[in-house]
């Protein structure tokens, strides 16, 4: 079932646009049809079952030094025709009133495709199937064997495991000849129990979906999502009779799920170009880094490896090319601590006079790209976990983000964890709960004084990065060891 | 008869003619047809059109049931056959799918049309203005987005109920900057374009200006007294509206107001909130064809007294449901207003903060109803009323039960409508009404 085949197939998309192409120094039209699944099991009931379909066309041109837009889901070659007469309209209308020169930016004419490896497709399973994987998670948070029978744990209030699967195929052609097509196939796993008694409540979750990946049905098996329920059933109800984090100013060791926000928040969105350049600064904000700092800053200790790596394979963000029809590769943003580079694409890099990545990204056919994160990376060091552990003399290990929280200019961040450890002597000693801390973008970098190994390392993701006006939701991945942080200020729940 | 409502109605006939026995369907539209301009500087970034219809089909059979959502193309032959392929699709779907307990739809609701006299301004004519205001007197670095144009919504079931909702507006979401991240804000809309109403708004703006030139007070962490004005007020709902009158968050005990549903904590007799559809902007029907009610409290003098009860909750948890969407969050969140008048509001304040704006809160402490979050754009310290100059962002980490319980001083006599500005995936259509507070010993904390 697809609109696009439906419509005659991107063949006819393609001979409508290249039929229709105007007299501009700039056009180019980026197809997209998103084939979304949700499925749910929430306390033993399968939650409404739905596909999404969305399908539909944006239309870029640049004129005369103006650029403008237009997205339409009317792929017929009248449709086509508005959005070109649209989009070009705009561009004339603001071609002596934009920011920038936009025919100082180099279009890119791209050729070539790029696909997700998948070893065991969605379809290769049967609805049903894939919703007994879903039931018997959830019936193992309530701690009673599934058709036992036996009454569940009442302390368990509230349980579900979910699937969301999305498939992207995309068509990207340009008036001078560029042709990319692009496969990417998503899984996105999580769970979630809610334990409850004496007043008390704690949520034990997979990060909100920070599961997610690209790839097949495999991707369970490389997550851990087997027996999942039971594991975060049995860590709710011990953080339940777990005493309340500790105040105080102590070493702090994040696991990956919890590296994941740190970086997004305090080292992605502050090195976004765009928001450098001013373009945020109404809505997600602005940055402290400013573009004097590239190639000298000190963003964090010399530990510090942060790379924008489009090329993992199985990261959520992975892509071949990005909306603009730039070529992705691997480029490094922080080396040695030293801040290299930002996150910027071919737009802002020629508004800036900066080299920058391959970041320029849509969340779907109707927004314009923007400067985004992709994947973006914290390269693993040497420690193992238990020697990051045995540095640690009064400290907290954190796993699992809970509350995210930055200033717009992304400096001051205050961030929670479902699940702490202290950590005394070298050793993990008990279990605390409400775990949060707080502290500042560009001193807390510095702070880093452990990067664990690749074995520490995990690849992780999540579907909901937002930013930009009109607003965009965006996957972004975050591949991370655990690292070690001293001196940080550190606070439990409410008394 | 809009085009729009024209072909969705031409597919609710289409799709009823192929039913088999024992199936309903329901059909729910989201389009848009709007103009999206972004500004930098006070010239134009991104200009631009998005038109898009999407329409979810659930297919019912008995106690099962599915959907697909399209995109449709507008054009009644091109939009058939993927209708009939969903079609196909679900009832190969249903055979695998168990009877669902919890589905509620309406299968005998009241018709009704809701069609905004009129037609949307010009979106091209309005960025003309902007930039025009925003070049008099040597430029101001205006940033922000015009938003314009018509948003509609659509239901038809099997059994002929049919609901159509269109509405148009534009609406100006920006920020005047003066140095660094030091700006004013500020939204304006409509469903009339008027020139001399924008400028004198951005005449208002800019005389806001000056005073945030002045050097940045930094301030050590404290409590201190503070005045929330109606837009940080409505950064505050904005995140108690992600759960905090869910009734299937307070079934989880997992709504902030927890305290209030377990330990009989109540908030200041002054605080009254309600969801009030019939003052806000969103259509009056549900995607399943419910009807909502005009008017429910949610917190009377202080007292959690309601919740938003989703047709599956109200399955679930054995209660009547009042139309609430999936996610059981508030659409039209009305606040009941003080007896402070805005014109008194620094005075009353003495020395403190005037906070024009919150940003990114979020639950430090969910099931204590404890919020943390940043000051944004204009700031500023007060001193013996009178305003001194901008601080520097600060972090405050505060319970609900403080700002807006034993630490409550006043709630102006003024209401402010705070129109949706979010456009994540289409535009918004949510509103609220809001008053400023005035809150003693606000604890900051970095």
């Amino acid at each position: 079932m697809s609109i696009i085949a439906a419509l005659s197939g991107p063949d006819r998309v393609r001979a409508r646009f290249l039929e229709q192409v105007p007299a501009v120094d700039f056009c180019s039209l980026r197809l997209v049809e998103e084939r979304t699944e949700l499925l749910t099991v929430r306390n033993d009931v399968v939650e409404p079952v739905g596909e999404q379909i969305d399908a539909g066309a944006m239309i870029t041109v640049v004129h005369g030094g103006g650029l403008g837009y237009a997205a339409t889901s009317d792929l017929s070659s009248s449709g086509l025709r508005a959005a070109i007469e649209r989009a070009r309209s705009w561009a004339e209308r603001t071609a002596a009133r934009s920011v920038f020169d936009f025919r100082q930016v180099p279009m890119a004419h791209p050729r070539g495709e790029h696909h997700t490896l998948v070893e065991q497709p969605w379809e290769g399973l049967s609805l049903a199937d894939k919703l007994d994987l879903l039931r018997v998670e959830v019936a193992a948070m309530t701690g009673s064997r599934p058709g036992s029978g036996q009454p569940g744990d009442d302390r368990i209030v509230e349980r579900s495991a979910s699937l969301l699967r999305v498939c992207s195929e995309s068509l990207y052609l340009t008036s001078g000849g560029g042709e990319v097509q692009q496969r990417l196939d998503m899984l996105a796993p999580d769970a979630m129990v809610i334990a409850h008694a004496a007043g008390v409540t704690q949520r034990r979750s997979a990060g909100s979906r920070g599961m997610s990946r690209q790839g097949g049905l495999e991707v369970l098996a490389q997550v851990g999502f087997s027996g999942i329920g039971a594991h975060l059933r049995a860590q709710a109800l011990e953080l339940l009779a777990a005493p309340d984090c500790p105040t105080g100013r102590l070493d702090l060791l994040l696991a990956p799920d919890q590296m994941m926000i740190q970086i997004h928040e305090s080292i992605g969105h502050p090195l976004e170009l765009d928001r450098i350049l001013g373009d945020e600064r109404n809505y997600a904000g602005t940055s402290f880094v400013t573009p004097d700092m590239f190639g000298s800053y000190r963003y964090g200790s010399e530990l510090l490896d942060v790379t924008f790596d489009p090329s993992v394979p199985g990261e959520f963000a992975s892509y071949g090319f990005d909306d603009d029809g730039t070529v992705a590769r691997r480029e490094h943003l922080i080396r040695g601590g030293i801040l290299q580079r930002p996150l910027g694409g071919s737009t802002s890099q020629a508004r800036a006079g900066m080299a920058g990545v391959a970041n320029s990204r849509a969340c779907s056919w109707n927004r314009p790209p923007i400067d985004r994160m992709a994947n973006l990376n914290v390269e693993p060091g040497s420690a193992s976990l238990d020697e990051l552990v045995q540095r640690v003399e009064d400290g907290v290990y954190m796993e699992t983000n809970a509350s995210w929280s930055i200033d717009d200019s992304r400096n001051k961040f205050q961030f929670g964890c479902e699940r702490g450890r202290r950590i005394r002597n070298g050793a993990l000693a008990e279990v605390v709960r409400n775990p949060n801390y707080r502290g500042v973008s560009a001193t807390f970098w510095r702070s880093l004084v452990g990067v664990g190994s690749a074995a520490t390392r995990q690849v992780l993701g999540t579907p909901y990065c937002g930013k930009g006006e009109p607003n965009q939701v965006i996957r972004v991945g975050h591949a991370a060891p655990a690292c070690l942080f001293q001196g940080v200020d550190i606070f439990g729940g409410a008394a | 008869m809009s085009r729009a409502q024209a072909h969705f109605e031409a597919l609710a006939s289409w799709l009823q003619d192929r039913l088999q026995p024992r199936e309903d369907f329901l059909l729910h539209l989201q389009g848009e047809e709007s103009d999206f301009v972004r500004f930098n500087q006070g010239r134009v970034r991104q200009p631009g059109t998005v038109h898009q219809d999407l329409l979810s089909l659930r297919l019912i059979q008995g106690a099962r049931h599915a959907s697909v959502d399209l995109m449709l193309t507008g054009q009644d032959a091109a939009d058939r056959s993927p209708l009939n392929a969903a079609l196909v699709r679900l009832r190969e779907r249903l055979r695998e799918l168990p009877e669902d307990p919890h589905l509620l739809w309406q299968s005998a609701g009241e018709s009704t049309t809701f069609v905004a006299p009129g037609a949307p301004a010009d979106g091209q004519e309005i960025t003309d203005a902007v930039l025009e205001l925003a070049a008099q007197d040597g430029g101001v670095d205006l940033v922000g987005i015009l938003v314009n144009g018509e948003v509609h919504a659509g239901f038809a079931s099997s059994r002929g109920q049919r609901c159509w909702d269109s509405r148009h507006s534009w609406l100006l979401d920006w920020c005047l900057y003066q140095q660094g991240d030091k700006a004013v804000k500020s939204t304006l809309g409509g469903t009339t374009w008027d020139r001399a109403v924008l400028a004198a708004r951005m005449e208002q703006a800019r005389s806001r200006l000056p005073v945030l030139a002045q050097p940045p007070r930094r301030l050590t962490p404290g409590r201190y007294r503070a005045f929330l004005a109606p837009a940080a007020m409505g950064e505050l709902m904005d995140l108690l509206g992600w759960g905090a009158f869910s009734q299937r968050s307070q079934e989880a005990r997992n709504t902030p107001l927890m305290r209030m549903l377990t330990q009989g904590e109540v908030l200041d007799p002054r605080v009254t909130l309600a969801e009030d559809v019939g003052s806000g902007l969103a259509p009056g029907f549900s995607p399943e064809g419910f009807t909502r009610p005009e008017h429910v409290t949610l917190i009377d003098q202080g007292r959690l007294v309601g919740s938003l009860v989703s047709p599956r909750s109200s399955r679930e948890y054995g209660l009547p449901h009042n139309g609430a969407g999936a996610d059981e969050s508030p659409t039209s969140l009305t606040m009941d207003a003080g007896e402070l008048a805005t014109d008194q509001v620094l005075a009353e304040l003495g020395t403190g903060l005037y906070i024009s704006n919150l940003w990114y809160l979020n639950f430090s402490d969910r099931p204590a109803g404890r919020i943390t979050g940043m000051t944004r754009f204009a700031t500023t310290w007060v001193e013996d009323g009178q305003v001194v100059a901008p601080t520097e962002v600060m972090r405050f980490d505060e319970t609900v039960f403080h700002l807006l319980g034993h630490g409550l001083q006043a709630l102006t006599r003024e209401v402010e409508l705070l129109p949706g500005t979010g456009t994540y995936e289409r535009r918004s259509t949510t509103s609220s009404r809001l008053p400023g507070a005035l809150v003693d010993g606000m604890r900051f904390t970095l």
